[in-house]
Formats: C-alpha cells, structure tokens, sequence
C-alpha cells in the first residue's frame, strides 16, 4: 500500500519536473531575444540597439532585410485621436520590419490602472506603452518601470531628435533622464464664440480682466446662455487653472516649496473660481473636460478655457452645433503676461522589464519618426517636433486661426501643468480642493486658512518624495 | 487495490477542486491584502515594501476623510436598500394579478437591470447635466425650480440613491415575484370566507408568509449596496469636493490615484470586516425571523 501511495508521488512529482521544463524552455528563448536585464535606472546598462537601421518610415527601405522577422510585440495605447490615428499605419510598419504587434486599448483612467497593475507584478509587457508624462512619469520612473531612452535617442542616427520641441521634451524628462518621447503637446488657450462676439461689439480679450468683463457682458442665464465654462471637477480643474496661475505670476512650486498660498497663486485661482461662480453654467463642479465642451459645443457659453489638443470636439460638425463660430486665441495675460502651460500630455514609453527592447525603440522611433508624425498631426493630433509644425501641410486641416495661436503659445510656455511631484493624484486634489472651495464661495479670510492648510499638505508631499 | 484507495478518500477528491478553488481565488487574495496592509509600498520595483505595522490603520482612524466616507457609505446603503425594498414589494404585488400587457411590462421593468452599470451611469450623467440634461428639463417642463444634482455636494448622494434604485428595484421585485408563486391558496380562501379586505390579505397573510423571502432578497442587496463602485465612479468619482466618496471610492483613489498601497489595503480590510459583519447579522436575522414564522 504505502509503495504504491509512493509510486503515485514519484509520478506526480515526474510530471512536474516535465512542466517546469517545458515552461523554462519557452521563457529562456523569449528571454535570449531582448533587453540586457540591467538596472532601468542606468541607461547605459543597455546599450543603445542596432535598430537606425530599421526603416524610418514604413516602406521605402523596406527592401533591406526584414530584421525583427517573426518577432512579436504589445502596444498599449489610450482610447485617444491618436492611437485611432496610428493603428492603420501600423501595418506598413510590420510589413516593413516583419514583427507582430499586438495592441490593446483602453480609456484613459483604466490605462493607468492597467499599466500600473502589470509593471507592480513584474509583467514584462507591454513593451511599448502610451503613458501622460506629467500625471505618472515620475512616480513610473522612480519606480523603475520606465526605461531611459538616452541611449536609444543618441545611437540612432536619422532619428533628429533636436527636432523635438524643448517644453516638450522637459515634460517627459525626469532627473535628467528621457523617459519617453512626446506624441501629443498641447497648449492652454482661449475658445470663444465669434458670431455672439461680432453681434455685441466686444474684442477678443487679451488680458484677464477684459476676459473677467466680456463674461460678466455676455452673461444671460435666463435665457441659458452663460459667460464662461472650464473644468470645475476637483482633479481635473488643476492643469487649466495653471495658467491663470503662471500669468497672475504665481506657481504651484517654486524653488522645491509650496507656494499654493501665496498671492499671486490666490489670484490667479480666484479669477478663474470667479468666472466660474459668477458666469458659469449650473453644475460645473461635476464638469471635466468633456462635460465643458460639450456645453460649449451646445452653443450655450462665449468662452471657454481648455487644452488646444481637443479643438475637434468643438468644430467637428458631427459633435458640435457651433462649428464654424469658434474662434481661437492665445490665453489671456495677467498681470505677469501670458503665460499659458505648453507640455507633453501623451508619450511613448518602453517597459523597463521588456523582452523585446530592441524591437520596441523601433516601433517608436518608427511612429515618432518626422513621416509619421506629419501624418498623425496632419489627422489633428499636434505633435511635437518642430520641422513638422513648420511644415504647412501638416496643419493643412486646422482651423488656421488656431494654427497661429498655438506657434505663439508655444513661445513662451511653461513646461508643466499640475504639480511636478511623484504623487500627483494627491497634490491635484489638494490644489482642487482650494479652486472647489473659492467656486462654492467662500469667504477671502476662510480661503486663506484653506490655501494656508494645503500648502502645508503640498510641502508633506514634496518632503516625501525627497526621501524616495 | 487502487480502487480501495479511491473509494476510502472518494469526499476528499470530490471535494478538492471546490476547496482549491475557494484557497486560490478567495482566500489568498484576503490574506495577501492583509500582509499588504502591514506595509507602506507604491508598488515600486526599485524600492521594496516596508514594514510599518498598524500605521496604516492608526492613519485611516485619524483621517475625517475616512470616517466621511464610511458614514456616506451607511448613508447610501440604507436609504438605497429601503426604498427598494419598498418598491420592489410594491411591484412584485402588483405584478401578483393578472392584467393585459403584464409580460410585456415585466420585460421592460427588467431592462435597468440587465444593462451595463457603467455605461447606465454615463446615461445618468447625461440626463442630471444640469443645463442640457433631461432631468433639468422635466423640471422645468412642470414649471419646478432646476436642481444642481450631481454637482451639488447636498443633491449628489441622493441623485445617485435614484440611480442605483432604478437599476435595482427590479431585482427585488423578480425575487419576491418568485416568492408569492410558492404561496399556499388555503389561507386566501378561509380569509374571503371571513370577509377580509384585500389589503388586510395582503398585510396578514401576503407579507408574513413573504418575510423569508423579502429578507433574502434584502440581504443580497444589502451586500452589493454596500460595495456600489460602478455607477458612483462613472457619474463623480467622488465628487463634488468628496460629497459621494464612499469608502469602495475612496480604496480606489488610495491605491490607483495616491498610489498608498498599504493604506488602500487597511482600508479594504476594514471595508471587508464591515461587510462580513452585517452578513453575519442578516443571516442570523433570518434564522431567527424564519423561524418564529
């Protein structure tokens, strides 16, 4: 009896062995194919690849050999205009390089919660990814799930990455290493009706105060039609209430500490907390973006302060009742200028645990290339190299105005909208909550002790990510 | 004999797949959030968790933004919980007699039901949008004062109470609508022989007989109330300010917006002691009312 009993575990045993053997020998030929295992921090650890020679720009060099044949890579990307523009390219890519890649999407908020859970488990995909710079990058890197693409960006040599815009590429450089490259930059500036501004005989505001009185002019909620719309939402409301900031002077940082109490901070937000409570719509508390240009697309606000990057949502006559009555212009000065936030929203980044490293800078020196992003930008994703914005076809299908607005605004942007810590979920609501609490009305002195109180709060994070 | 062997341990092979199941699904994943609980981690790869005991849970007993949120979720819960109890009987009695169209409304009232919470809940933002949304409009259409809804910190736990009893009434309703099918006719008919009223049927012989089943249907509501994510996430996160965080909101924003894994797991831990404390109790409810019934 007890031999059998042994026999049976003998075998169970034997069987496992065989299943540990099979399962090691996959994993040992996938791991032979790529990254070079080293710390994600040192950049250097994996040297830069052989992958210049891979064709740029789909097709035409594709004569060469095909050099990531029968390999296979994820791309995960945002539910994004984007990502919409860049899956049927995709196929000349892999035509060209003779790799696989596989992609799956998702909505901005399960992204991150997607790529979060994968890289806490050690996953070693996806290999590529589209990440938002400013809102996880630093937290990303620190935690060793990005890998520097210094080395990739220098050893490959048609790649010009001078090209690149600086603002942008500040936004996805964290302790001065390249941790991604920018796809989509974008610009806070100013929308407003041109037909309801043409019929009153106002001007296009060019400082805040003028914005302050054409709003309160403009404003006629008995017959549902309201002064001025932006995002009231807690988090959201932080990276358009940036620039009222920076041009009233103020910042949410400056010089490593809090300054979310000063003056001119406290300024800039009550412009903004004013124009919402005095000439808002009802109910912008709940309103994100799509909420806002939804009521501005509904032909119910004169103006309207958000990103450049989602102009379509206004004058696509398909989402819009008001396409061809939106005006552009650059975001209204304070008392410190115009100073409107110019950043990278969207990047490329690579999996610090990928296998397949190698194959992945060349997807993304591929989809970042100067062809390809005139292609994507020509589709309205504005992108961030230089010599395509120079280049008059790639803004072919841009309202023109709009055009103009976002060459000036990029001038003279600041590099970061929402504060650059590595818990910027819980910095923006600490930010929100004095926005939130102007909007509802509080009193000058009350704000005070509020903005006094978060400060405090936003110094507890910047201490902590000193001791990270 | 092979056979013998098998035959002596026939309960435990049977039984194995279920226990490992239970072990691998379950049980793992409550103990594993339970060690994180002891520890501070961002779930960093470079950095790796440290051990820090009861402070995650010294830290959420000290935060009003903890205790916020749990009274909000008792708040929800209950208020939600009894008006579709309310409803759901109403409708199933109602649905007990026969009328024209009956199968046909049934289907309809089932419908909120079967939809996807999240996508229900990107509809309700819609219709509460306080300047183009259906709500406001109907309001005014009846020449009533427009609210603010979801973007009012008073209105907002109520709009969303509405939400979640349109989508769950129904589930009620189907329960206990199967409930009166197993109901004995005897009791009816002495009741007519002594000249009772239809309401006076329904509150002595309908309800009592019904209470085992309301009490089920209640319990498995009670649970699900109470870990309502969906319909809150999609429609304010949380907001306006935190006026609609209730704790499965909050455990969420810790661990995917904070990234405190260890204070999100203390607080899941806390959440899952709740949760199985009022299941204990109903179910203890239940044996007792069942049996004095």
């Amino acid at each position: 009896m007890r031999g059998k009993t042994w026999k049976g575990r003998l075998a169970v045993f034997a069987v496992l062995v065989l299943v540990l053997a099979v399962m090691a020998g996959c994993s040992g030929r996938s791991g032979g194919s790529g990254g070079s295992g080293g710390s994600p921090s040192s950049p250097a650890a994996s040297p830069p690849p052989a992958s210049s020679q891979a064709p740029a720009g789909g097709g035409e060099t594709g004569q060469t050999a095909r050099p990531f044949e029968g390999r296979s890579i994820t791309f995960v990307i945002a539910n994004h205009p984007w990502g919409e523009a860049i899956k049927p390219l995709l196929p000349e890519f892999e035509e060209a390089t003779g790799m696989t890649v596989n992609v799956d999407s998702f909505f901005e908020d399960q992204l991150t919660q997607k790529l979060t859970v994968q890289f806490a488990s050690g996953s070693s995909t996806p290999d590529v990814f589209m990440y938002r710079p400013l809102q996880e990058g630093k937290l990303f890197f620190k935690n060793g799930w990005l890998e520097a693409l210094d080395g990739y960006v220098s050893g490959s040599t048609d790649y010009d990455f001078a090209d690149f815009s600086k603002a942008a590429v500040g936004s996805t450089t964290v302790d001065g290493k390249l941790t991604g490259i920018p796809i989509i930059t974008e610009q806070e500036i100013l929308y407003y009706r041109k037909d309801v501004l043409a019929e009153k005989g106002i001007p296009v505001p060019k400082t805040l105060t003028e914005l302050v009185d054409a709003a309160r002019q403009l404003h006629d909620p008995a017959n549902e039609f309201y002064g001025f719309v932006a995002r009231g939402q807690l988090s959201p409301l932080v990276t358009q209430v940036s620039s009222f900031i920076y041009s009233e002077g103020g910042d949410f940082i400056t010089d490593g500490k809090a300054s979310i109490n000063t003056p001119e901070a406290l300024r800039g937000m009550s412009i903004y907390a004013e124009l919402l409570r005095e000439y808002g719509p009802p109910g912008v508390l709940n309103m994100s973006w799509p909420q806002a240009i939804g009521v501005f697309a509904q032909g119910k606000v004169a103006f309207y302060t958000d990103a450049s990057s989602i102009y379509q949502n206004a004058t696509d006559p398909e989402k819009s009742n008001i396409p061809d009555k939106v005006g552009f212009a650059m975001f209204p000065a304070g008392s410190a200028g115009s100073r409107p936030y110019n950043v990278t929203s969207w990047g490329l980044a690579i999996n610090a645990k990928s296998q397949n490293k190698d194959a992945a800078w060349a997807l993304i020196e591929w989809a970042t290339s100067k062809e390809i992003v005139l292609k994507t930008q020509k589709m309205g994703n504005p992108g961030a190299r230089v010599s395509v914005w120079n280049n008059p076809e790639s803004t072919s299908s841009y309202p023109p105005e709009l055009v103009e607005v976002i060459r000036e605004s990029t001038k003279g942007g600041v590099d970061h909208d929402r504060p650059t810590v590595i818990s910027v979920g819980e910095a923006r609501e600490v930010v929100g909550e004095i926005v939130q609490r102007m909007i509802t009305g509080a009193s000058e002195t009350e704000i005070q002790t509020i903005a006094d109180e978060a400060n405090k709060k936003l110094q507890e994070i910047i201490d902590r990510d000193a001791q990270r | 004999m092979p056979y013998s062997w098998f035959d002596r341990n026939i309960k435990w092979i049977y039984t194995l797949p279920a226990v490992l199941f239970v072990v691998v699904m379950m049980v793992f994943p409550i103990l594993y959030t339970v060690r994180i609980s002891f520890f501070e981690w961002s779930m960093s790869a470079a950095s790796p968790p440290v051990w820090v005991g009861l402070k995650n849970y010294q830290e959420l007993f000290a935060d009003s933004r903890f205790w916020n949120a749990v009274l909000r979720t008792f708040y929800f819960t209950f208020a939600a919980l009894l008006l579709e109890v309310v409803l759901g009987v109403a409708i199933a009695a109602l649905f007990f007699r026969r009328f024209r169209g009956k199968d046909a409304a049934k289907t309809v009232l089932m419908l909120p039901m079967v939809a996807t919470p999240v996508a229900m809940g990107l509809v309700w933002l819609l219709i509460y949008e306080p300047t183009i949304g259906a709500a406001n409009r109907v309001l005014k259409s009846l020449g009533l004062q427009p609210l603010s809804w979801l973007a009012d910190k008073h209105q907002v736990i109520p709009s969303l109470i509405l939400v979640d009893v349109w989508e769950w009434t129904p589930l009620i309703a189907l329960i206990v609508m199967a409930g009166m099918t197993t109901l004995p006719e005897e009791p009816y008919e002495s009741a007519e022989v002594d000249g009772a009223s239809a309401w006076q049927k329904f509150v002595s012989i309908t309800l009592p007989l019904l209470r085992p089943t309301i009490i089920i249907a209640a319990m498995l509501r009670l649970i699900d109330v109470l870990k309502t994510f969906d319909i809150i996430y999609a429609t304010t996160q949380g907001g306006p300010g935190h006026a609609s965080e209730t704790l499965n909101i909050y455990g969420y924003v810790l661990a995917f917006s904070h990234f405190k894994l260890g204070m999100a797991s203390a607080l899941l831990v806390i959440f899952f002691a709740v949760v199985m404390a009022f299941t204990v109790l109903m179910i203890w409810l239940r044996n007792r009312l069942g049996e004095s019934s």
